[in-house]
């Protein structure tokens, strides 16, 4: 190994890039592209879920138990209508999500110490959002109950409002929350978004820089030279280990300073952790560049690889303990997962290696076996 | 007009050869269109499920038991009992626990004697989605089991209280076997027909052989159009193997509407794409600046126009934005048909916006197309 050959290939391969500005810039730019969309964009929160109202009841009753909703944050009232055909075409439409129906006697059955029924028709194409709107609705309808009844109680026991309350309620919960006390959604979001944009731009550097040389035919240029093989990969790789080294940079300074995510961990641990990952995900390029021939069957690959599996198991959208069977089992052929421990354990929880080295160790064993395969796999001799 | 069709065909013939001989390629579109899919459906849904759960009880009574046996599966998972409130929080450092769930020594004593008690719940949030959902299940059953011990304290049957009956339409169990899956058919098709013409086209740039055709007596259009057709019938193809290979018998997703307008917005879909694509392909000197290139367009339309979160959340500017995005009104008219049977009486006004985008990407891409080669 000459360290004067893999210098040479290191100062060609940057040659190269530079000679292609508007690569060059794509390779910092569609990284923190990424991040500030997806950062403002993204959102998982459920908000203003667009819903109707069908009053047939059309009392004060009525109306103060749809106005509770009416002046939610998480409802946003879309139109008022007596006709229930109505909303059944603005659901399937799509136009609303969820639809309230008030029934007749629905103030005298309540004011005469019965119960009275309401109706919720809701959407349930996106399950998730079906979910948590649900969720709304209980909370938001026990809320009226307990006003109701307290009032109610206050009537018939001859007791104080007060004491009525506590009656109805005597088991009260106190939730603390850990690590993202104030629950927002960016703190969990940023620092995962690092996570799945780390796993697919290296792959896609690497693996589009060496396919095009051999689609080009310049990489007989390398077979024929004295490079031996493991200098070429060292060399070829280098850079983009680099630029993503730098990205990963930006990329927790915008965390940080853009979204305000609090930074609690150790920072040196969690620098060495990244690059660490930055290797681990070039290798996945590495690997792709080997078997694929075309550029076009390079992209894909990569995309497959790492732009479906970054998304669904870096923890950005689904966290992962809540992957079952083959996911799970995949989620674990992904370095994303163990990353994701490392990245949220550093951010959130201030934990350091102490507590996630196995998560480390992980991650080198992943490069070491990527990298291997890789320089075993790849031949300058052209198979005959 | 004979001329212009037998060029198409001939010209789609061979984009459909190339195609097939990059078997890497054929692969991974496979792989997309069927494997990918079944993993999707049967893996992970965004729901708390078995959140693990330690339980520090102080008060060991009848009551305290009864609340904390409600605490379960599938929302919450019993992981054993704490007995010491220091052992909580490594267990949540080291992410072995979710939830713990305190309650107070004299618990039953003060309920039994009228007066209040609190619980407390101590929530990982790290995932802020779970830490909300787990707090509101916790809530939830909390608020139930208090309700139930009011009522048998004051010895009330008949109470003014409003019922809430929910009725979920479309997909009643909120099965997400119904949904996954489909959501990511419709990102594989997105990810082919934008990434597929674009490339098939600046390959011909990149190795020169665009001069050929630029000789030959083919139009600009003729030399465009034959990349999507070919893109588009193995992008149709893949979605009819996809739909009765992969949704129908492992997943019986329901087809309540017409399959073959499926197929038709499909067409339209693909072609509202690809011009995307040759869009991309016309800024574009070489394949590496395409694959960057289409990774910043795509990732934003495939992942914030609704097919995993919902867009009624997203900020205003964005939903503005969401509006240009064909998959938008893909997404729409592809749950639409599937799951609410619905028909071109009601999805009309959304494919006609998809089909004016379409022409106007297209309209662009040619624009653009004829002016470097015209």
């Amino acid at each position: 190994m000459q360290i004067k050959r893999i210098l040479a290939i290191i100062v060609k391969e940057f040659r190269e890039i530079l000679r292609d500005p508007l690569y060059f810039s794509l390779a910092f730019v569609v990284p923190a592209m990424i991040m500030f969309m997806f950062g403002y964009g993204l959102s998982l929160d459920v908000e203003n879920i667009p819903f109707a109202i069908v009053d047939h009841d059309k009392t004060h009753l009525s109306r103060d138990y749809t106005y509770k909703f009416a002046k939610s944050r998480y409802f946003n009232l879309k139109a008022y209508t007596e006709d229930g055909r109505k909303l059944d075409k603005m659901l399937d439409k799509g136009i609303v999500r969820m639809g309230l129906i008030i029934p007749e006697h629905f103030q005298e059955n309540l004011s005469a110490g019965r119960k009275a029924d309401v109706q919720f028709l809701i959407d349930g194409t996106l399950p998730y959002r079906t979910k948590i709107t649900k969720g709304y609705v209980i909370v938001m309808n026990a809320a009226f109950n307990s006003e109701i009844l307290s009032s109610y109680i206050t009537k018939t026991m001859g007791i104080s409002l007060k004491q009525a309350k506590l009656k109805l309620n005597p088991i009260g919960l106190q939730v603390r929350y850990f690590y993202n006390e104030p629950v927002k959604s960016i703190y969990s979001l940023a620092p995962a978004l690092i996570g799945m944009i780390l796993l697919m731009s290296p792959p896609f550097l690497t693996a589009l820089s060496v396919v095009r040389e051999k689609e080009s035919g310049s990489i007989y240029n390398i077979y024929s030279s004295t490079v031996t093989r493991f200098e070429f990969l060292i060399g070829k790789l280098f850079p983009y280990v680099i630029i993503s080294i730098i990205n990963a940079n930006i990329l927790w300074i915008m965390a940080v300073s853009l979204f305000g995510v609090p930074f609690k961990g150790n920072l040196p641990f969690f620098a060495a952790a990244t690059a660490i990952y930055v290797v681990c995900s070039t290798g996945i390029g590495l690997l792709v560049s080997i078997f694929v021939r075309t550029q076009i069957a390079a992209m894909m690959v990569t995309t497959v690889l790492t732009v479906i599996p970054a998304w669904l198991y870096s923890g950005v959208v689904i966290p992962i303990s809540s992957l079952d069977k083959i996911a799970r089992i995949e989620a674990h052929l992904f370095p994303a997962m163990y990353y994701n421990y490392i990245i949220m354990g550093s951010f959130l929880k201030g934990v350091g290696i102490d507590i996630l080295w196995k998560n480390v160790v992980a991650l080198i064993i992943y490069s070491i076996v990527l990298f291997t395969a890789g320089y075993l796999l790849f031949h300058k001799r052209v198979k005959a | 007009m004979r001329f212009v069709l037998n060029h198409l065909r001939v010209m789609t013939i061979k984009e459909l050869i190339q195609f097939t001989r990059d078997a890497v390629l054929l692969i991974a579109t496979i792989y997309l269109f069927t494997f990918r899919i079944y993993v999707a459906g049967s893996g992970a849904g965004l729901s708390l499920n078995n959140a693990a759960l330690r339980i520090h009880d102080s008060d060991h009574s009848a009551i305290s038991r009864e609340l904390i046996s409600r605490f379960r599966q599938p929302y919450f998972r019993f992981d054993g009992e704490i007995h010491n409130e220091k052992e909580a929080t490594p267990l949540l450092d080291k992410g072995k626990a979710m939830v713990i769930l305190d309650v107070p020594p004299n618990f039953q004593k003060d309920l039994l004697s009228g007066r209040h008690a609190d619980v407390q719940m101590l929530v990982d949030s790290s995932n802020s989605i779970l830490g909300f959902l787990a707090s509101s299940y916790g809530a939830q059953i909390v608020a139930g089991f208090s309700q139930e011990i009011a009522m048998r304290n004051m010895g009330l049957k008949q109470m003014p209280v409003v019922e809430d009956k929910h009725r979920v339409w479309y997909n009643p169990n909120q099965k997400k076997e119904w949904f996954m899956p489909l959501s990511e058919l419709l990102t594989a098709i997105t990810l082919l027909a934008m990434v597929l013409p674009a490339a098939a086209m600046v390959r011909e740039k990149e190795r020169g052989t665009i001069e050929q055709l630029l000789v030959s007596p083919l139009s600009p259009f003729e030399i465009i159009f034959p990349k999507i057709l070919a893109m588009t019938f193995v992008i149709l193809i893949g979605t009819v193997v996809s739909v009765f290979l992969v949704l129908e018998p492992f997943f019986h997703v329901p087809m309540k509407g017409s399959f073959v307008l499926f197929l038709i917005v499909t067409v339209l879909y693909v072609f509202t794409s690809s011009g995307i694509g040759i869009f991309i392909s016309t800024i574009a000197k070489n394949l590496s600046q395409v694959a960057m290139l289409t990774i910043l367009i795509m990732l934003p339309i495939l992942f914030l126009s609704g097919s995993t979160t919902p867009p009624e959340a997203m900020p205003g500017w964005l939903r503005v934005m969401v509006n240009f995005s064909p998959l938008y009104y893909y997404i729409e008219a592809s749950y639409g048909i599937f799951l609410k049977g619905a028909g071109l009486n009601i999805l009309w006004f959304k494919i006609l916006s998809m089909a004016v985008l379409g022409l106007g990407v297209f309209g662009i891409g040619m624009w653009r197309f004829r002016k470097q080669f015209g």
